[in-house]
């Protein structure tokens, strides 16, 4: 039995923070009571939740906790961000911008709009993943309602400069939503700096529990809910709220907001060393994504003549948990959008590897990934008929 | 996602690399998800003087599925004489496999493809009667080849 595990697919999903558990459990034992329910545990509850969405708009810098509305996942909130917006402002114009590297949940709600008969602009980055604000300005129509752009990129990291992508929405007087996602809890969020209408964040990307997110909507933005019924959240998203999760969320973002710098500083530390490490260990190396403006958590490489399934599987005999953007590993056997729209051939695609270190990664697992992956990768390309 | 079998192929593939001077050699490319594989032959005679694969290796650029498939095909086509290896089909590597996901079945496709080029390349060098079915096979395979070239050409010396 092999006893080293190393988990570095922190961007997928993360384990619960030990404080996170501790106080959602009252809420999963005895503070069971409905939200809206009007004797004492129903209003424990709500109070509760109340004292979330405060932590929750104080993260973000919103001027009222009104402006957040928790919802069960970023996918939620993504649909429910395009969806909501693209619905209610329809007589105002059917044209919407997102970036040709969004998360499939914001591509799809797109592409499903667009089947309902709404217009979609895809703005294309450059091979570094980086979307030009001019090519934004010059895509921004007369009937255009929505511009909505991923802040970190969850497979390259890349990360967008949402301010002066706001600045241009706001001068045109069009809504501009972000999918704070990846970099929500590990870099600095003010919504009224980056001068968004809307903003999607998770919990269990940041050690809090699934099934628990937000859609920051700021205060006279007209949208309609994806789910109609008893009212909750303003009457924005009706559905029994989910207290536990919705706690552990609270919990979470807490957590972050105080270990932040510190926090944030060790990840770029050792992605560094990893980056830095890998590019010299192994030939025909190359990283994906920004040099510089990246997620303080994200590496992602491609190596020419192998194909990253094949990486993935074998860094799982070694205890390591990966991804990568290799059409091998998608049921739909196309390699990822984003790699592709950065320019990168789809062969090329086929041998990436990401690598994204969390809260309890370490400075041995960066050595022990140093140590590994390279031997992993000669076995490979010893079997490739394809030679260095 | 896949079983034990596989993983042990993919782990510890048998017979890879090249064979010098290979009296057969196959190049298949397949074109739903990029994977390359080459297999070559060395061709001997068994006691009753019939042609058999006496020796088999293979090169593969691809997923788990495609390199656990390789193996597999030399595995099952050694030893055997070139009548009973070109009868091969991918069912006779997914039932030595007990299974592959629904979404990998092609790559076995490609490991038998691999091996028919590979025969096929012999007979017709030693210019010996090459039978109708696998005349058919090979043509498709060039045509899906030519595709693959085109797409790795950067890589191909």
């Amino acid at each position: 039995m092999r006893t080293k595990q190393v988990y570095l697919d922190y961007a997928a999903t993360t384990p619960i923070d030990p404080r996170v558990l501790k106080a959602m459990l009252p809420y999963l034992k005895e503070k069971f009571g409905n939200s809206i329910s009007l004797y004492r545990l129903g209003q424990e509850s709500k109070k509760a939740l109340e004292k979330t969405r405060l932590i929750a708009a104080q993260a973000i810098k919103a001027i009222s906790k009104e402006e957040i509305i928790f919802t069960s996942s970023a996918t939620e909130s993504n649909n429910f961000a395009l969806k909501g917006i693209a619905f209610a402002n329809q007589k105002r114009g059917k044209h919407i911008i997102i970036s040709s590297i969004e998360h499939d949940c914001i591509l799809k709600s797109a592409l499903w709009l667009e089947k309902q008969g709404f217009k979609i602009t895809q703005i294309k980055p450059d091979k570094y993943g980086l979307i030009d604000p001019k090519e934004i300005e010059k895509a921004i129509k007369k009937n255009t309602i929505l511009v909505s752009i991923i802040h970190g990129n969850n497979e390259i990291g890349t990360i967008q400069p949402i301010e002066k992508i706001g600045d241009i929405c706001q001068k045109k007087g069009v809504y501009f939503h972000t999918d704070a996602v990846q970099t929500f809890g590990k870099i600095p969020i003010n919504v009224q700096k980056m001068k968004v209408n809307l903003l999607t964040a998770s919990s269990h990307k940041i050690y809090g529990p699934k099934g628990a997110a937000l859609l920051y909507i700021k205060k006279g933005t007209k949208i309609d809910p994806l789910l109609h019924g008893g009212a909750h959240e303003f009457g924005l998203r009706s559905s029994t709220v989910n207290i536990p999760a919705i706690i552990g969320f609270g919990k979470a973002i807490e957590i972050c907001q105080k270990q932040m710098k510190t926090e944030t500083k060790k990840l770029i530390q050792l992605r560094d060393q990893l980056i830095k490490g890998i590019l010299k260990k192994i030939p025909q190396s190359h990283l994906n994504g920004h040099p510089k403006k990246r997620l303080p958590n994200n590496a992602n490489f491609w190596f020419s003549f192998i194909e990253g399934e094949s990486i993935i599987t074998s860094l799982d005999e070694h205890g390591i948990a990966a991804s990568t953007g290799s059409a091998c590993s998608s049921e739909s056997l196309k390699p990822s959008h984003v790699l592709l729209s950065c320019g990168l051939r789809p062969e090329y695609a086929h041998g990436s590897l990401r690598l994204t270190l969390g809260r309890w990664t370490t400075q041995k697992d960066i050595n022990y990934v140093l140590n590994v992956l390279p031997k992993v990768i000669k076995n490979l390309r010893e079997i490739s008929p394809f030679k260095l | 996602m896949y079983n034990k079998k596989v993983l042990q192929h993919f782990k510890n593939p048998h017979n890879f690399g090249k064979i010098p001077n290979a009296d057969g050699e196959g190049q298949v490319g397949n074109i739903v998800c990029g994977d390359v594989m080459n297999l070559y032959l060395k061709i001997g005679k068994n006691k009753k003087e019939e042609e058999i694969i006496k020796e088999i290796k293979f090169e593969t650029f691809g997923c788990v599925a495609a390199i656990a498939t390789s193996s597999i095909i030399t595995d099952i086509a050694k030893g055997k004489t070139i009548a009973e290896a070109i009868k091969l089909n991918k069912d006779n590597i997914i039932d030595t496999l007990e299974e592959l996901p629904p979404v990998k079945i092609h790559c076995s496709v490609l490991a038998i493809d691999a091996l028919q080029e590979a025969i096929y390349e012999y007979l017709k060098k030693n210019k010996k009667t090459i039978p109708q079915e696998l005349e058919k096979h090979h043509q498709r395979i060039q045509n899906e080849k030519k595709m693959i070239e085109k797409k790795y050409a950067g890589w191909i010396e």
